[in-house]
């Protein structure tokens, strides 16, 4: 079959950085086609390319053999290139029905007329196997079924070509199913799929081919994945080898450091109790909506506490207030780093000092040299890259926000247990492997650890006993000698004969 | 425009670069501008926008809001005067003033922070609250001031320049020093940058906020009392307009009012444009009228510029 979206000598550069340089490749018909690399890599600037959002330095782009030469982001749209953010554009307010036709309403008389749009839409969601009443807003539905809503309107608008940007970073597993299979019918019409995604499995499980970029340079094209190994992948993608990315060790594992008792809240409406001993890394497992995150929530003292208490080295932690655990020993690197964890707009240095300044900062008046040693320290200690302790945060990569806000705890004085939740999402194959090294070492210091995830691999990589929660409990807890995948998943999974599928 | 002077322009100290090229255009081509006796004046003039300026600063760079400084000005300036000519005691005036003008910026703070109410909701309803509470107390009336020494707080001088000048002049040190070298003015940034992540970070959000609040109204009270004795009586009117002139001129100094970005030195530059804006369009006899638009007309251009900047900021990232 001829190829039929084609990438030519693409180059593309910013002061200071050239972002692509030289990429071509192309890819066929009706062919879901992935695209990795770690991040800055230039996947999404190639993106933006493809988009419309930005323009090539040098190169073209071209569709079904025409080559494109579009200036705004509207002229790829009427060439059929479509893009789903991570982000998703979609009016809150408005029902999927007025979504999807937003811009184009039918009007009779100058009315909208109501019957035909969500009869219409209705047939279309329906044609392509979406489950969704049109009448709904789309502010009530979860963010899975908004993405089959962009989707929707994706194919409504007759896209040739759909690239989807991490499309499963937020879904639960059972969310990402659907999507596959509406990715497998989008297949079948002979629509271009680009998928991005750092998910190495999804990768080998959808897509026909597959294009792996490295410092803006094409690092592989393969034009079929039949004889592609996930190791192989990786090595492109890093350009080294990492054969083991978790690189668990053994190491010894002391008494028990932190005790939950019966620990409840709104969100978390049957209590839990578990241990961590000092030197333990213990996982958290579950589905979205399991309370993991709920619960690090709670420990930490975010969320209001209802019951239940909290021990650490045998001294209780007072509840409903972050500073209280911090002060106990206990921090948390939260789930959602752009929301609850770095501080826009301010510098490194001032992100990592934050809690910890209160320490040399005598009445509240600060020691900028300290500061600025302190913050110098942890950058090179945690390899954050940076040109200077001055950036604003907001200009790191995730992986190296994330060391930014474990630099912030490590900073404190005496920190006992560390709650780090999803410590890698949106963060590269090499960085990852670095975070995972610091947790071992601080694990090897005596620290307890609790690591929620919700990818397995990770947590049974890292991991030296598994807590699988299941609808707000803790369904199972398993050592480490006793990690089995199909069985964690299964105790994971609300319907227990639904084992069985996964 | 040649790169290097867009960088200038736009760079970190862009604004002041602007100040002082329109600061010697000025000087050079309006005449008695750079008199002392002008000077002076100009100064006078800036002292109750400059010094509620210091903590409108805080309250924007929070991520908050207060639309009741200008009531509180002039409620702090009538408690003052007439708390002195009950008591026959300056002292007892003055502090009554300042616990006043504190308590309303606790109020807002508490029903801000606490009951999470919307600022500008909340300030809206107290400037309008505490207005009333200033008409009603003086029956709507200007209240004259009893004991003359009640002036000399803004007449007496030292080294020549008038009393409320030093008050600005401290304030802006004070205020700068607490921004940027102490916990206090970081975790005021860090709140602005984000402040679900400041709370997690262990900063005490709510206490922060109710803080900054009382310290607004404590300033207010500072600016009420200077102004009542300025001139010369307590006025239920006084200051009226004044939230906005405080806010242009902190946003002209480039605080952003999405939070998290503040300067002393900007807000000085920013009071200080206003200040010059007027003051030139009195020397050159422009009808007061006119003012209103030029005003404005800088406020749009300062944020224009401060948008530009930021661009400029995100496309090099």
């Amino acid at each position: 079959m001829a190829s039929f979206l084609e990438f030519k000598n693409i180059s593309k550069g910013y002061p200071g950085v050239q972002a692509l340089s030289d990429i071509s490749f192309a890819v066929e018909k009706g062919a879901v086609h992935g695209l990795m690399g770690e991040n800055g890599a230039g996947k999404s600037t190639l993106i933006r390319i493809l988009s419309g959002d930005q323009s090539a330095d040098t190169g073209e782009i071209s569709l079904d053999g025409s080559v494109q030469h579009y200036s705004s982001a509207r002229d790829a749209f009427d060439a059929g290139v479509i893009v789903i953010h991570q982000e998703l554009q979609l009016v809150a307010e408005l029902t999927v029905a007025e979504n999807l036709w937003l811009g184009r309403f039918p009007a009779k008389a100058g009315m909208i007329d109501f019957k035909k749009l969500v009869s219409d839409v209705s047939q279309k969601l329906e044609a392509i196997g979406i489950d969704v009443d049109p009448r709904i807003k789309v502010a009530n539905l979860s963010i899975g079924q908004r993405q089959m809503v962009e989707i929707a309107k994706a194919v409504m608008l007759d896209a040739r070509v759909i690239a989807l940007d991490e499309p499963t970073s937020s879904l639960s597993s059972r969310e990402s199913e659907i999507l596959f299979a509406l990715i497998g019918k989008l297949k079948a019409q002979g629509k271009i799929i680009l998928y991005i995604s750092h998910r190495l499995d999804e990768v080998f499980r959808l897509c026909d081919s597959l294009t792996v970029l490295r410092d803006g340079k094409l690092a592989a094209h393969h034009a079929s994945l039949a004889k592609v190994t996930r190791d192989q992948v990786i090595t492109e993608m890093v350009g080294r080898e990492i054969s083991n990315i978790w690189g668990w060790r053994a190491r010894k594992i002391g008494t028990e450091r932190l005790k939950v008792e019966k620990l409840g809240g709104r969100l978390l409406p049957n209590p839990v109790s578990f241990d961590v001993r000092s030197g333990e890394i213990f996982g958290f497992f579950g589905l979205i909506g399991a309370g993991r995150s709920e619960m690090a929530r709670l420990l930490y003292g975010a969320d209001h506490r209802h019951t239940g208490t909290v021990t650490i080295d045998g001294v209780a932690v007072g509840g409903n207030n972050p500073r209280h655990s911090i002060e106990a020993g206990m921090v948390l690197c939260p789930e959602d780093r752009k929301f609850d964890g770095i501080i826009q707009g301010r510098s490194i240095e001032e992100n990592i000092a934050v809690s910890s300044r209160r320490h040399f900062s005598p009445l509240g008046i600060l020691q900028p040299g300290k500061e600025a040693r302190l913050a110098d320290r942890f950058i090179e200690k945690l390899r954050i890259r940076t040109p200077s302790r001055k950036q604003d945060i907001v200009n790191l990569s995730g992986g190296n926000q994330q060391k930014v806000i474990l630099g912030r705890w490590l900073s404190e004085q005496g920190v006992k247990v560390l709650v780090i939740d999803e410590p890698t999402r949106g963060i590269d194959v090499g960085a990852k492997a670095e975070i995972y090294n610091i947790l071992y070492e601080l694990a090897e210091n005596g620290m307890a650890i609790i690591v929620i995830s919700s990818e397995l691999p990770e947590v049974m990589g890292i991991s030296d006993r598994i807590a699988v929660m299941c609808q707000g409990r803790i369904a199972a807890v398993y050592d480490r000698d006793a990690f089995d995948e199909r069985k964690i998943l299964a105790a994971a999974l609300p319907d227990r004969s639904a084992a069985a599928v996964a | 425009m040649s790169v290097s002077l867009k960088k200038l322009l736009l760079g970190e100290q862009g604004l002041v670069v602007i100040f002082a090229l329109a600061f010697i255009v000025v000087a050079v081509f309006v005449p008695n501008f750079l008199t002392e006796r002008n000077m002076l004046g100009l100064l006078q003039s800036v002292v109750t926008i400059g010094i509620v300026a210091c903590t409108m600063m805080f309250c924007l760079a929070s991520r908050d809001f207060d639309l009741s400084v200008g009531s509180t000005v002039a409620f702090c300036g009538m408690i003052a005067v007439m708390a002195s000519n009950a008591t026959g005691s300056i002292l007892l005036g003055l502090i009554a003033a300042l616990l006043c003008g504190a308590l309303v910026g606790l109020v807002n703070g508490v029903v801000i922070a606490r009951f999470r109410i919307n600022a500008l909701i909340t300030t809206l309803a107290t400037m309008q609250i505490v207005r009333g509470l200033a008409l009603i107390s003086s029956d709507g009336r200007a209240v004259g001031i009893n004991d003359p020494n009640f002036y000399q707080l803004a007449l007496s001088k030292f080294l020549g320049i008038p009393a409320p000048i030093w008050v600005m002049l401290v304030l802006f040190i004070a205020f700068g020093f607490i921004l940027n070298r102490t916990v206090f003015g970081k975790n005021t940034l860090a709140i602005g940058g984000n402040p679900e992540a400041s709370r997690l970070a262990g900063v005490n959000v709510v206490s922060m906020r109710v803080w900054i609040f009382a310290l607004q109204g404590f300033v207010c009270a500072i600016a009420g009392i200077l102004l009542a004795s300025r001139i010369t009586s307590g006025q239920p009117n006084a200051a009226t307009g004044l939230e906005l002139s405080v806010i242009s001129a902190c946003v002209l100094g480039g605080v952003s009012l999405a939070g998290g970005r503040a300067a002393m030195a900007g807000v000085i530059v920013g009071v200080l444009i206003m200040g010059i804006a007027e003051n030139v369009m009195n020397l050159l006899n422009i009808q007061a009228f006119y003012q209103y638009v030029v005003r404005g007309l800088i406020l749009l251009l300062a944020v224009l510029l401060d948008n530009l900047r930021s661009g400029a900021v995100g496309r090099r990232g």
